[in-house]
């Protein structure tokens, strides 16, 4: 008895004893604590996890999806945002400071379909894509999709498109590339992380879209490209800007980007769908971090800003095993300039 | 009430009766715990929903349009869908949870009871989640390849059943949703039967009642309102049930007669979009959509609790 209560009395003391050093840690530590978009989280834990090994600096990210991370940026109860759509300018004016978004990486998003007998790499026009989602183009052996697809046994059933139910920057990217191709889309639905489609089902998340395409003979549905890739959906190529039919990959939507670099404004804020460039594919967007240009506490500005700088430079390697496209190094010049920038209590926060 | 009570005896301690109005105090705060953070939700929910309150009123209520894009917000699809995706589930449930709850509480040997009961309760432990799992991969196909076209070829001059089968849809809500509530009403009715006084059947037997006479003419009545409390419970679940519900009715916001098409509840809506809705008018409106689910559950307990003090009101002795 007398023995166990010793031993007891040890166990507590070293107890004791590493719960101190680890709160001695934990003050020496900063903590960053961000919350946003779901798409980009596995990428972000995995930086996390690097970047605490190697720098110290802890980043507790919560995936609670763009809408809830915007409206945690504005309140200020995190130290940064992240949403896979730009704030918009009353957000901004919400906020009431300089707000800068920093791309991280990029993702693009992808036809899949189930036609019996039609393999993968069917070709889509931006026109066929849009008038199948309008619901104008309903039938598989349409003369539009037969013109682009000569070769293929195309059945004479009705197409039963499939889009997102819950609101995701996956959606938000496909409509906005429907937005730009079409303007009957634009004008009659417009674009959104839900937007009022004209017709289809609903499927919640990139696994409900998979699983309705994957079971349902004769449907078209778009998911995240490393959703396509990790499951084996058959994807359709869609013909980009300079006429070109592009299977989907990290390298062509790496593409894309630097396609579009030229009309990629200043503070980043665009989606850069439908960009120029032969091997562009067209369908992309990126995923954002959302930052105060002017931040508060010196410390934890210099601690963010360095995070965003390395995530941008040596974090991303680990962008494609996560089936992430990284960004071109034309690009991450031009987000240097602009964390360069921040700055905390008058004095630039970068030396 | 403490006026009426005859003053404390000699024999009485004072400690005793101290401990007594504490305990009751302790009670009526407990008590008044429930109706406080109803009132303090319905609150919440008003406070958070007065944008879309102020801009679209009662009229939200009759609109079918829901677009973000263009700030249009109206509920009547989801209401609409949350109400027959309930009742479907109900139809489906109510006679084979009871026909379950008959067998296990009347006809079962005592050694199998255990293990169905097990079993049942088993049913109504599974995560939603889990279950809307099964039914996108086992239920959708099934319904698809074989339920819906068997119903449209026997009664497809039906427009309940007309239109192309996805499996996805109504019906496959319904069927879920049954389903999921069946366990609650085969482990409540069971036990209301069971706790039937055996002289109630014995005296329907020697009156010379068959087995099924005894049961509809001495247990049912007798458990009757336990038997409908288990209803209002599978009711609960059905009308508040987000998860299994999205993954297979179908998330598209119309008014269809055919049960073959797809369709929205109000849970499902605010499930799906709420995460990622950035606009102030948005999330009033999700928010908003919640209330009105408050008030449809509300409604259709106090419509249901209304039928069944009319029932209660009938004689609950045998007739015949």
């Amino acid at each position: 008895m007398g023995q166990w209560w010793y031993r007891g009395g040890a166990t507590l003391l070293i107890l004791n004893v590493a719960l101190g050093t680890a709160l001695v840690a934990l003050a020496q530590t900063v903590t960053l604590v961000g919350a946003g978009a779901t798409f980009p989280f596995p990428l972000y834990s995995k930086w996390s996890e690097v970047y605490a090994a190697e720098r110290g600096v802890q980043i507790n990210y919560q995936s609670i999806g763009s809408g809830g991370g915007i409206r945690q940026f504005i309140a200020k109860t995190v130290d940064f945002g992240a949403s896979d759509g730009p704030m918009t300018d009353d957000q901004i004016a919400q906020a009431g400071g300089r707000v800068l978004h920093i791309p991280m990486v990029a993702g693009a998003v992808v036809p899949v379909y189930n036609v019996p007998g039609v393999g993968p790499g069917l070709h889509f026009t931006p026109d066929v894509l849009a008038d199948i989602f309008l619901g104008k183009v309903t039938k598989w052996n349409d003369p539009q999709i037969v013109q682009a697809n000569p070769k293929a046994a195309l059945p004479s059933a009705d197409i039963v498109v499939v889009h997102r139910s819950d609101g995701s920057g996956t959606t938000a990217i496909w409509v906005n590339y429907l937005s730009k191709v079409s303007a009957e889309w634009k004008q009659k639905v417009g674009e959104g992380t839900s937007v009022n489609w004209p017709t289809g089902l609903g499927g919640k998340g990139n696994e409900g879209v998979a699983g309705l395409v994957r079971q349902t003979p004769n449907t078209l549905g778009y998911v995240e490209l490393a959703y396509a890739l990790t499951n084996k959906m058959t994807p359709g190529y869609v013909r980009n800007k300079a006429g070109q039919f592009i299977p989907p990959s990290l390298s062509s939507t790496t593409k894309a980007m630097e396609g579009a670099l030229a009309s990629i404004p200043a503070d980043f804020r665009v989606f850069f769908t439908n960009p120029d460039g032969k091997d562009a594919y067209p369908i992309a967007g990126f995923t954002w971090i959302l930052i105060y240009g002017d931040q508060a506490d010196p410390v934890k500005g210099k601690a963010l800003v360095e995070f965003l700088w390395w995530a941008t430079h040596e974090g991303q390697k680990y962008a494609p095993t996560l089936l992430y496209a990284s960004l071109p190094k034309s690009l991450v010049t031009r987000i240097e300039q602009t964390l360069r920038t921040v700055t905390s209590r008058g004095a630039a926060v970068l030396p | 009430m403490i006026a009426t009570r005859p003053a404390p005896g000699p024999v009485e301690e004072p400690s005793a009766r101290t401990g007594d109005r504490q305990f009751r105090v302790l009670l009526a705060t407990m008590a008044a715990a429930v109706p406080v953070v109803i009132g303090a939700i319905l609150v919440a929910l008003i406070s958070a929903a007065w944008p879309a309150i102020h801009r679209f009123g009662a009229h939200f209520f009759v609109t079918s349009t829901w677009d973000p894009v263009a700030g249009t917000f109206g509920v009547l699809p989801f209401i609409y869908g949350t109400l027959v995706s309930s009742a479907l589930a109900l139809l489906l449930a109510i006679p084979l949870g009871l026909g379950v709850a008959i067998f296990l509480s009347e006809l079962t040997p005592g050694w199998l009871r255990t293990p169905v009961g097990f079993f049942v309760e088993l049913l109504a432990a599974i995560p939603s989640v889990v279950i809307g799992l099964w039914g996108i991969f086992v239920l959708v196909p099934w319904v698809r390849t074989t339920l819906e076209p068997v119903l449209k070829s026997a009664l497809g001059f039906l427009p309940l059943f007309s239109g192309p089968p996805l499996g996805i849809g109504m019906l496959a809500a319904g069927l879920i949703l049954s389903v999921m509530v069946v366990p609650f009403i085969v482990a409540v009715s069971t036990e209301v039967m069971r706790a039937v006084p055996s002289g109630q059947r014995e005296a329907a037997r020697a009156l010379g009642a068959t087995g099924w006479e005894t049961t509809r003419t001495a247990v049912l009545p007798y458990a009757r309102s336990g038997i409908i409390g288990a209803i209002f419970l599978a009711l609960a679940r059905a009308l508040g049930e987000t998860m299994a519900v999205t993954m297979v009715i179908g998330n598209v916001p119309q008014i269809k007669a055919s049960l073959f098409a797809p369709a929205y509840t109000i849970p499902a809506v605010i499930a799906n979009e709420f995460t990622e809705a950035t606009d102030d008018l948005y999330v009033a409106a999700l928010i908003y959509a919640g209330l009105v689910l408050f008030i449809v559950t509300v409604a259709v307990n106090a419509l249901a609790r209304l039928l069944v003090n009319r029932a209660a009101r009938g004689p609950s002795v045998i007739r015949e």
